[in-house]
């Protein structure tokens, strides 16, 4: 996080990640809540319960009996026009799968935190990244976030990002479960009416209906026989999947713009909103991450830039999109990159952001070398040693030029 | 409150279910659907589940709904409308809202009800949300090709109990599910038939008159499944409910009641009708007929008797 000028004084309260949430949701104007316990995500919810029994906010709150119905509630509230949000973890993402698909396809910007927990089984609630890569192709946003701070700025941006226009697609914040979920954090809170005036209240787009012959906003309204969610076949099916497409290339834009314009308020900006570089720019060796381990590593990498060692970090906040252009950019002039995944995709060459970075650097002549450490699966720590142990190997390889192994599994017993 | 109304009167209203959609001659489900919608004469928004219903009166570019209509998924459509009713609450509470209360109808089938839809359907009447879940029960999957469901009856062939040498169609009967709904204490459920169309408009009136989570069980024959001639289909309606197969009765806050036919009928028992004049319009209990089954006939019978018998007990009737 880097510090901004800002005239704009809130408090500083002492947050884990799920409350920082609750309070970013707080102060959004958000219509609906719609969610189901589970770890580590339920602090989320449970924080969010009290502001509607304390009369604190307008909005509905909705203890659905399960995720799939969690999701389904969202998209109905966001179809009439609300604003909604709900939260989740592993499993209770995977019940929600059917309908995220469908809350992305129908265009509703919809946010959703996700406290990253492993996926049965064996049953575990501790941290990985195996819930939301399962989701990534499910045509929604994915930010991840390294801290509760950050838990709190993104949620608000997420609700500026998901109604845009140009967008119109649901926003899932990734925050490593316990990790961030469940530690407290000194967490900047803006006042209310800035925030408030930050996100406004959510405003549906109109479109053009031909058979009504004029513009109407896009939502359930009793006066508009608009149908939302027909059967759409072969004839028209693929260029409906055109538009979320081109929706999601305009998203890398518009992420950046309401992570620039929140910077101007909030005094704290991560790198572009895309990516978030250190120590990039004379690096021999350098680790692409995502979520709360960007922090380790970037201690780490501080750690070991002391001593003489070119390190450097690329922390992915956004994952869909994936913004292969700042990721070619900012890694073009080191030797090797070590990508580590929170995630296995078993029978794949490699983890998902592996995968992503790799292909990414496939028609670029001079390309850094590319390997993999999949890591942390089921909560298993990823400490300063083991990163430090993976930033020698790199450099090793960076010396001598060769890769023994292009997948490791870092952190495993043998 | 009565709730009395002029067909004509209502019949003048545009109609929300416009003609050209591709359900099948002889289909009950948009009858079901029109007639419902003719009560509804308020600000209204339909959410539909997956099924035949859904899926023949929207193929995109073209739509046959003429109302605020939305398809999430199958199993969802109760929970669906758990999050627009209460997104019209949270919207009026910020002043962003223009009506006061609006009608929230489900159509569902079922699939969507008995098997895939009953968690959400459970969970959105528990919390208590203001809308109307009408069930176009066809006894069957049929949008999939006539699959059997929670709501098939014993003996009906389908493609999934199909009337085989050993097992002669669908071995268990139909899952009494107003009952499970009346067992969550909602304010009002209440069966229909289509047939009985005057019943079952002012039965749709009563429920919207009412706040809170109401259910309407409505018979609703398929030709295609149930394999009659798609002139029958209302012929068809009057006789489960001639025989009791299908009873229609309302249960207002625990109170209950027979109404029409059904309300003559326990009155009048010799107007009940055998079984056998039910199933012998149908091909999908045709083997039924066979001596070596005529048993299944038997034992629907006495299912029939029995959850008739139990219905007057409980409507204060004495079974004669």
């Amino acid at each position: 996080m880097a510090q901004v000028q800002t005239q704009i004084k809130g408090r500083v309260m002492g947050l884990n990640g799920d409350e920082a949430v609750a309070w970013a949701v707080k102060q959004c104007n958000v219509d609906l809540v719609a969610a189901y316990p589970i770890t580590p995500q339920t602090i989320i919810v449970e924080r969010f319960s009290e502001f509607v029994a304390n009369g604190e906010v307008h909005t509905e709150f909705v203890p659905v009996e399960s995720e799939h119905s969690a999701m389904s509630a969202c998209v109905g509230a966001a179809a009439t026009g609300a604003r909604a949000f709900t939260a989740t973890a592993a499993n209770g993402l995977a019940l929600m799968w059917e309908i995220l698909y469908i809350a992305a396809s129908l265009r509703l910007p919809i946010v959703m935190a996700v406290a990253n927990r492993a996926l049965s089984a064996p049953i575990n609630i501790h941290c990985d990244h195996s819930d939301a890569m399962g989701a990534r192709d499910s045509g929604w946003i994915q930010l991840y976030v390294e801290d509760p701070q950050e838990a709190y700025d993104t949620t608000i941006q997420a609700f500026r990002i998901a109604e845009h226009p140009d967008v119109l697609l649901p926003v899932m914040v990734n925050l490593d479960g316990f990790f961030l979920s469940h530690t407290l954090q000194d967490v900047h809170i803006l006042p209310d009416e800035a925030v408030k005036e930050f996100v406004g209240t959510r405003k549906p787009v109109e479109v053009y209906v031909p058979y009504l012959g004029k513009k109407v906003p896009l939502v359930l309204d009793p006066d508009v026989p608009l149908t939302f969610g027909p059967l759409d076949l072969y004839d028209y099916y693929f260029e409906h999947k055109m538009h979320q497409i081109e929706a999601m290339k305009h998203a890398k834009r518009v992420i950046k713009e309401v992570h620039e314009e929140f910077a101007k308020i909030s005094g704290r900006r991560y790198g572009n909103g895309l990516v978030v570089p250190y120590g990039l720019e004379d690096a021999d060796a350098a680790i692409v991450v995502l979520g709360s381990t960007g922090g380790t590593v970037r201690y780490v990498a501080k750690k070991l830039r002391k001593e003489g060692y070119k390190v450097g970090v690329l922390r992915i906040r956004a994952f869909r999109p994936f913004p292969v252009e700042d990721v070619l950019e900012q890694l073009r002039n080191v030797k090797v990159v070590g990508v580590m995944d929170r995630s296995a995709s078993f029978g794949a060459q490699g983890g998902p952001v592996f995968l992503e970075v790799r292909s990414a650097f496939y028609d670029v002549k001079e390309k850094p070398i590319i390997v993999n450490y999949i890591y942390g699966l089921g909560g298993r720590d990823a400490p300063p040693t083991l990163i430090e142990s993976i930033y020698k190997e790199l450099l090793r390889i960076a010396e001598t030029g060769k890769v023994e192994q292009l997948v490791k599994f870092a952190g495993v017993r043998e | 409150m009565s709730f009395t109304f002029n067909i004509k009167e209502l019949a003048k209203q545009p109609p929300k279910l416009l003609p050209g959609h591709r359900l099948c001659a002889g289909c009950a489900a948009p009858v079901v659907a029109k007639l419902a919608l003719l009560a509804a004469e308020g600000p209204t928004i339909v959410v539909n589940a997956t099924g035949c219903l859904e899926v023949a009166t929207t193929i995109f570019p073209y739509t046959s709904w003429n109302i605020p209509w939305i398809h999430n998924a199958f199993e969802n459509a109760a929970a669906t409308a758990s999050g627009i009713e209460a997104a019209i609450k949270a919207l009026k509470r910020r002043g962003a809202y223009k009506y006061d209360r609006v009608n929230v109808i489900v159509f569902a089938g079922d699939g969507g009800t008995y098997d895939i839809g009953i968690q959400a359907l459970s969970g959105a009447i528990e919390r208590g949300h203001d809308f109307l879940y009408i069930l176009y029960d066809n006894e069957a999957y049929m949008n999939t090709g006539i699959q059997r469901s929670g709501g098939t009856p014993l003996g009906a062939a389908t493609t999934t109990s199909p009337a085989g040498k050993v097992i002669p169609g669908k071995p268990q009967h139909k899952k009494p599910i107003a009952d499970i709904v009346v067992a969550h204490r909602a304010p009002y459920v209440a069966t229909a038939s289509p047939a009985h169309w005057a019943d079952y408009v002012r039965k749709v009136k009563k429920a919207l008159s009412i706040r809170g989570p109401k259910f309407i069980h409505v018979i609703a024959p398929c030709d295609r499944g149930w394999r009659f001639d798609p002139s029958l289909t209302m012929e068809v309606a009057k006789a489960a409910v001639d025989t009791c197969y299908f009873p229609l009765w309302e249960c207002e806050k625990g109170e209950w009641r027979l109404t029409d036919r059904s309300l003559v009928i326990a009155k009048n028992p010799q107007l009940k009708k055998p079984i056998e004049e039910f199933l012998k319009l149908q091909g999908r209990f045709k083997h039924l007929f066979k001596p070596e089954n005529k048993h299944l006939i038997k034992e629907l019978q006495e299912y029939v008797d029995m959850v008739w018998e139990d219905l007057l007990k409980r409507v204060g009737l004495k079974v004669s």
